[in-house]
């Protein structure tokens, strides 16, 4: 068994009209068993930059508090929040310098940049930056993501569109992982507001 | 050190979870695979310069994570390196050796030589024998001419007047070998390099997408991106997906407003002593 699929984990980003969507599965197992059923794995780093960690658990949390420690001296240095793109390249940087021992974690980074623009990428677990225009996946449910989004991306969705397509994305798609699954948490983020909803999945 | 305060590091490797990660993998969990760029990529020498060419497919296992990733990096105005391998340490190590340059540029005041970034290019893979699984092809025009290089992961260099590295360098070789001649004029330059790009993408399962082109002469370069397109996607449903609101079944819904930058009115009257 590799060791991306000891947890398990699902996590997609998509972009809409001057809108993101970053979503998750809430499943934490150990192996076949399932401790937990409502895992967050989509954190917030500022109010417009959202980061989503999938692979092993315990790399994803222990990652997500450096990069919001790293986040928070910027924040005190230069008096501002970071700009995506920036973050990107300060977490490339992190997973790169464990060139040799790795993080266990394959980000997905969302965030609105300048204007308002949105923006996505992601990375493998030793930091290879992959940036797209329209949506991006990660985790143990990648493969099927991968080809539920392929077909169900849209370009300029709305808020509400850009809701159900990344929502049915992901469900439809951990419904055929077995590691993955046990309902979505879905965050869409516009300009003025987040609107945050935990979606109903199957259980198995 | 043992990692209690997290201050950033001073730069190089950190190999603070390799003891972890052994033990994971006697416990029998599989290290993960990284994404590589199967790849293909070339460069050839022409009469004025140096053609550089490369397709846009990242590949995880047999899954193609990027279809239009950009294989052909900046190191210098004048230089620039095509890479194979794997994606991380093609982008780190081109991203070091780039800065490396600058600064170069900084201290000496003059446009930086190709054989400069191929020395700093092979020490440091050298250095890490060949762990850093990086094989470039290497481009550029400086004041002593054109030059074309290929870098090794494990070091060792070669000066050709045409090169192929990856997965796909047999295909494109074969093209180069029955066409190249020297003193190639530009568009003859730039074709042959596309049809050996195409016959990666076309051949080699490592490689695909679209055909990147860079062509470099005395004073200046093109980075002729998505020069040609052989794979369109051309099976979209016209009409797509569509979903009616609410067909997704919700448990809980939270929405938090942003908070709204104020706008500082000028010219209100000024304050009083």
């Amino acid at each position: 068994m590799s060791i991306f699929e000891y947890n398990g984990s699902a996590v997609v980003a998509m972009v809409g009209k001057n809108c993101f969507a970053i979503a998750s599965d809430r499943r934490l197992g150990v192996q076949l068993q399932t401790i937990a059923t409502d895992f967050q794995r989509v954190f917030k780093v500022h109010d417009k930059l959202y980061v989503g960690l999938s692979g092993l658990a315990t790399d994803a949390q222990t990652l997500y508090q450096r990069l919001v420690f790293r986040h928070k001296l910027y924040q005190l240095r230069e008096e501002r929040d970071m700009k995506p793109e920036t973050f990107a390249s300060l977490v490339s940087a992190l997973l790169y310098e464990k060139r040799f021992g790795p993080y266990f974690c394959q980000p997905i980074i969302a965030g609105l940049g300048d204007n308002n623009e949105p923006f996505i990428c992601t990375m493998d677990c030793i930091g290879a930056k992959e940036l797209a225009k329209d949506f991006v996946v990660s985790g143990t449910a990648s493969e099927s993501l991968y080809g539920a989004c392929e077909s169900m991306y849209k370009p300029n969705m709305e808020p509400e569109e850009l809701f159900e397509t990344v929502s049915q994305a992901l469900m439809a798609s951990v419904d055929r992982d077995c590691l993955s699954g046990w309902g979505g948490y879905v965050l869409i983020v516009t300009p003025t507001e987040v609107q945050e909803r935990v979606v109903k999945g199957r259980m198995d | 050190m043992t990692g209690s305060m997290d201050l950033p590091a001073k730069g190089g490797f950190s190999f603070e979870l390799c003891r972890r990660n052994d033990m994971l993998e006697k416990k029998g969990l599989k290290l993960p695979g990284f994404r590589k760029t199967g790849t293909t990529i070339v460069g050839l020498v022409f009469q004025d310069g140096v053609v550089l060419g490369a397709d846009t497919r990242a590949t995880e296992g047999p899954i193609v994570a990027d279809k239009n990733c950009e294989k052909i990096h900046f190191m210098a105005p004048n230089i620039y390196c095509c890479g194979a391998g794997t994606a991380a340490d093609t982008e780190a190590v081109t991203d070091m050796v780039s800065s490396q340059l600058q600064l170069h540029r900084y201290a000496t005041g003059r446009e930086s030589r190709v054989v400069t970034a191929l020395t700093l290019l092979k020490s440091h893979l050298f250095r890490y024998q060949g762990h850093v699984s990086a094989a470039l092809v290497l481009g550029g025009v400086d004041c002593t001419g054109p030059h074309l290089h290929t870098v090794y992961p494990h070091g060792s260099t070669d000066t050709l007047p045409f090169a192929t590295m990856g997965s796909g360098s047999l295909a494109a070789m074969s093209v180069f070998e029955s066409k190249y001649k020297e003193g190639l004029t530009r568009e003859e330059g730039i074709q042959l390099v596309a049809e050996a790009i195409c016959a990666g993408i076309f051949n080699d399962l490592g490689s695909g997408s679209n055909v990147d082109v860079c062509v470099i002469t005395k004073g200046k370069t093109e980075y002729l991106r998505n020069h040609q397109l052989p794979n369109p996607r051309t099976y979209v449903s016209s009409k797509g997906y569509s979903f009616t609101k609410g067909q997704t079944e919700v448990l809980s819904t939270k929405i938090t407003q942003l908070k709204q930058t104020a706008e500082v009115a000028e010219g209100g009257d000024a304050m009083e002593e």
